[in-house]
């Protein structure tokens, strides 16, 4: 499959995640096109390394599994990052009782 | 067009359309549900292209632990459409020319890219597999792998204390 179109995907997927955090005020929407966003560069490292392992497959017989690497690692703080994230979420509502991302602005208050 | 070409576009036409639905439905639980058939569709992308692991990792982490967790809290606010709060209609419409704006460069960018003619491998190649992932991850990767299990700690920490006032 020619890397293009998984380049086209990936970029499609990361403006649909631009567009949620941009037109939503939900603030656990705006969180999950986060992750969408996240998912489309975990596509696109996925897609290039097996175009890099396609090209330099005669110098090493793993070549390009560092892009795969990379793209658990992503997964791994993506995971902590929710744990913390939703946590902030939660104590957000408890104070506001509310999880619209305009509420926020009390902070410069 | 054989068969792993026709399940490329399937699986695309797939991921795009829910992450469509994810940031146009109302009600937060849909959006959740639309957003655990993109992490699916993804995951059939992976396993398309032979990284096994990470298309079985997805799947669990993601669609399994990730989201529900998102349901959870979803559910404990007891969010709905009715409560949802709504941006006025010009600043929508602005989000989304912004977004388009983006593809549209991005797109634009990638023309004059090199990239043409190179092909990522489909159902071939054995790097995705866990006996090669697994033996990088732990002779060359070890010491981020470890300060990934402290990154953990400290996660399940801050999430602790932030809950807990």
């Amino acid at each position: 499959m020619l890397i293009e179109k998984y380049i086209y995907l990936a970029i499609a997927l990361f403006c649909i995640g631009i567009v949620g955090v941009l037109a939503r005020r939900n603030a656990i929407i705006i969180f999950m096109c986060i992750e969408l966003m996240l998912n489309a560069v975990n596509l696109l490292l996925v897609a290039f390394s097996k175009m890099h392992h396609a090209a330099a497959v005669a110098k090493g017989a793993t070549a390009g599994i560092e892009g795969q690497l990379f793209v658990f690692f992503i997964m791994v703080v993506a995971a902590a990052e929710v744990s913390v994230g939703l946590a902030i979420i939660v104590m957000m509502y408890r104070n506001t009782h509310s999880v619209d991302v305009n509420f926020l602005n009390r902070l410069k208050h | 067009m054989d068969i792993s070409q026709v399940l490329f576009y399937a699986l695309s036409a797939m991921a795009l359309g829910s992450a469509i639905m994810v940031v146009i439905s109302r009600n937060p639980v849909h959006s959740v549900l639309w957003l655990i058939i993109t992490f699916f569709a993804i995951s059939g992308h992976y396993i398309l292209m032979n990284a096994q692991f990470l298309g079985i990792v997805n799947l669990i982490v993601y669609a399994g632990a990730i989201m529900v967790l998102f349901l959870f809290v979803i559910m404990l606010m007891n969010l709905n459409a009715e409560t949802e709060p709504q941006k006025n209609k010009w600043l929508k419409l602005a989000g989304v020319v912004a977004g388009g704006c983006l593809l549209l460069v991005l797109v634009a960018a990638l023309k004059q890219a090199e990239v043409k003619g190179k092909v990522a491998m489909l159902e071939t190649g054995d790097i995705g597999l866990i006996r090669n992932l697994g033996k990088a991850l732990f002779t060359d990767f070890v010491v981020p792998f470890e300060i990934s299990s402290i990154l953990f700690l400290s996660a399940m920490v801050g999430a602790v204390v932030i809950g807990k006032k």
